[in-house]
């Protein structure tokens, strides 16, 4: 059993933390994982992205091939779209849908909209305003990766325990937060069809 | 033994640390910062003195790792791929003295380009100062090579490249770790010249290093990162180097067919490689970097005895890193992909951050500049060439670290007036102060703006070595104190900023302007942690 993450979104968004909260829970889970990202210039407000892989065989490339992604989770919805060579045709494609707006030439958004649910298989979900009512707009990240939780091949107690990893050295109220922010987002996309 | 998950470049970090490194001397630079910053932040480090602040370039960097290997240590030198050409005069110098104790110079490039301006192949470096090359395939190879490579540094008394990529360097896999060794004492070499470079020592250090060639030959051929595996389809035999090999894995999940020799320590083993060559019809040769392996198999005439096809024959693409995708297009695998990548999409490339001191420094510059005429601005490298782009438009060069100032020298002097210099505080003291130096001593009219940020910003916010000091180095270069100016970029002084920089855009002598804000970056993390 493999899962093939593409990580989507702009720099300062928080995919590595999410990268890092998936890393931290195959470890219990004793799984081989490859995870690749970019760092430096990309970091700059730009289009980031990074290959999270999972399996229970070791993995041989560090990148992900195209066509072959399980998942794209991503926490803008214009970068989701960047990364779709990279879906297989079974594969799920979760973003937030709030846009980050750093450019003047962001397509309209019911463009973007309309192409994720020409999609197959796609989660749109609203994390910033999920994240908020769990008490800080930063968990959205968070959000995004429990909405993607039952795409990735790991029990989800082992996703609250890569989020309490992660989290752990900012304090209890913070990880009491980010669980509750993991929580959150999986059930709005248990709503989903 | 411990388990970790650490990026390829951390891997070598902790190797090195358990194989008794005592110091680390690096310039921060992408792909390679995360190496020294992971020794900086490392408990056992910190606790046993292990040397891991940064050093003001490559070149000192490689000096002092020189260093602390004649007193008989073992040390690393990091750097990115183009941090090498400023360090080229240390490296190629060391293979002729040699080490004493373990030396790996660490250098990690960047094909494809994600932050550089080349994509130049260190192994190429390596070759050229006739040392043994090692290029790790997994995490766990960077970690084992870095004690393989303090070992053969230390038998046969030589420096150690350790050749790494973007996609190894940052990539993340579980490693094994093995027992901490402990660190060297201090030991002076045996023969006291053995680092005294005068030619007649050189000489007779040159021709020895000519005659461990078959002996470093010879190891690769029984080094364990260099392995001929077997494959009952003879039509093709596979060469790949460093992580071109998981990209054959990856494309063949049930055993690869063709028989294929994997590199991962030169000199290229030659008897590995004649091997795979007699029983194969023709050669596929897959190096992440420029076609090294490929150029010499095939031979300037391409006369080898069988075909042999690579990045040369348009196989696998001339440029750019390697993919698996390519890997399986090479192999003559169909190519699989998903949906289209909508064309409504915007392209997001890096921008200066929101409140950045830069974007004031380049607003009041380009004020100030307005009416002179366009293309007389030489910038350099850091977060500030992000300038080129809109809505700025602001700098007309970006070449290697220090160019600005030589640069808007070199224009002066072809008669274009002013000529502008925008260089960051730490690529100043990198290897902008030598350039300064010429302009003093030509008193060429140019303005030099140092945007000081008070950090090495690009790179993720390290030390600056300049931080403290950028008006006792100007004014000791010998900058006319009346024309070293200091502004702080903030809207409410954009007037006065203009001003002063349009006054001495028309100077005609030297002067340096000092443009003072810490990066927001930085200083929102000290915030942080004073509060934490």
């Amino acid at each position: 059993m493999k899962t093939d993450i593409i990580l989507a979104g702009v720099g300062g968004q928080g995919i590595l933390t999410i990268a890092a909260a998936i890393g931290f829970a195959t470890l219990s889970e004793k799984m081989f994982v490859k995870q690749s990202e970019l760092h430096g210039m990309s970091q700059r407000g730009g289009a980031v992205q990074s290959h999270l892989r999972l399996s229970d065989q070791p993995v041989a490339s560090d990148l992900i091939p195209m066509g072959c992604a399980d998942l794209i989770l991503s926490v803008e919805p214009m970068e989701s779209l960047r990364y779709l060579p990279y879906l297989n045709p079974g594969g799920c494609l979760v973003t937030n849908s709030v846009p980050y707006l750093n450019i003047p030439n962001y397509p309209e958004e019911k463009t973007i909209h309309d192409a994720v649910k020409s999609l197959p298989n796609y989660i749109w979900i609203n994390a910033d305003e999920i994240a908020r009512e769990c008490g800080s707009i930063k968990s959205s990240n968070i959000v995004m990766l429990g909405a993607a939780s039952r795409f990735i091949n790991l029990p989800f107690s082992a996703l609250q325990e890569g989020v309490r990893q992660v989290f752990g050295r900012k304090g209890d109220e913070i990880v009491t937060m980010n669980l509750k922010a993991l929580e959150a987002g999986q059930q709005a996309a248990a709503l989903k069809p | 033994m411990a388990q970790m998950v650490l990026l390829g470049a951390e891997a070598l970090a902790q190797g090195a640390l358990d194989a008794g490194l005592s110091g680390i001397y690096a310039y921060p630079g992408t792909p390679s910062t995360e190496i020294t910053e992971y020794v900086q932040r490392n408990r056992y480090a910190r606790e046993n003195g292990i040397h891991s602040a940064w050093s003001a370039n490559e070149k000192t960097a490689v000096e002092a790792a020189l260093g602390m290997s004649y007193a008989g240590k073992r040390a690393m030198a990091c750097m990115k791929h183009v941090g090498l050409n400023v360090a080229a005069d240390p490296f190629i110098n060391s293979a002729i003295t040699g080490a004493g104790g373990g030396l790996i110079i660490a250098v990690a490039d960047d094909p494809s380009m994600h932050s550089s301006q080349n994509e130049q192949d260190s192994r190429f470096y390596g070759q050229f100062a006739f040392l043994p090359i090692f290029e790790p395939s997994s995490q766990q190879e960077a970690y084992d090579m870095a004690f393989t490579a303090f070992e053969l540094s230390e038998k046969y008394h030589l420096p150690v490249l350790m050749r790494i990529t973007t996609r190894m360097a940052h990539s993340r896999a579980m490693v094994e770790c093995r027992e901490t060794r402990k660190q060297n004492s201090l030991r002076l070499p045996d023969d006291p010249r053995q680092f005294v470079l005068l030619p007649a020592i050189a000489k007779k250090r040159y021709r020895q290093l000519l005659n461990l060639q078959p002996l470093l030959e010879k190891e690769a051929e029984k080094s364990p990162f260099n392995c001929l595996l077997p494959g009952s389809d003879s039509s093709l035999g596979i060469i790949t180097c460093g992580i071109a090999h998981n990209y054959v894995l990856e494309n063949y999940p049930d055993g690869v067919p063709y028989p294929n020799l994997k590199i991962g320590q030169y000199p290229v083993p030659l008897d590995l490689i004649s091997k795979l060559v007699s029983e194969v019809d023709q050669i596929l040769v897959l190096e992440e970097g420029y076609p090294l392996l490929e150029q010499s198999l095939r031979g300037l005439l391409n006369n080898g005895a069988k075909p042999v096809k690579g990045r040369l024959d348009g196989t696998v693409p001339r440029d750019g890193e390697l993919t698996p995708d390519a890997v399986a297009v090479a192999m003559g695998l169909a190519a699989q992909t998903g949906p289209d990548a909508p064309e409504f999409l915007a392209s997001r490339p890096p921008s200066m951050c929101k409140g950045c001191g830069h974007i004031d420094t380049y607003n009041a510059l380009l004020e100030a500049i307005e009416g002179f005429g366009p293309g007389r601005t030489f910038s350099d490298i850091g977060c500030y060439t992000l300038g080129a782009l809109p809505p700025f438009n602001a700098i007309n060069s970006c070449v290697d670290m220090g160019a600005s100032i030589t640069m808007a020298k070199g224009a002066a002097d072809a008669g274009l007036l002013p000529s502008v210099a925008v260089i960051g505080d730490s690529t100043f003291t990198h290897s902008g102060m030598t350039g300064l130096l010429d302009v003093v001593n030509e008193n060429s009219p140019i303005t030099i703006i140092i945007s000081d940020n008070e950090t090495t910003g690009m790179t993720g916010g390290q030390t600056s070595s300049a931080t403290g000091r950028l008006e006792s180095i100007c004014l000791g270069i010998g900058i006319d104190p009346e024309h070293l100016k200091v502004i702080i970029p903030l809207k409410k002084n954009h007037e006065e900023n203009v001003r002063i920089i349009r006054q001495e855009l028309q100077h005609p002598a030297p002067s340096v302007i000092i443009s003072r804000r810490e990066c927001i970056q930085t200083a929102t993390r000290k915030r942080k942690e004073q509060k934490s």
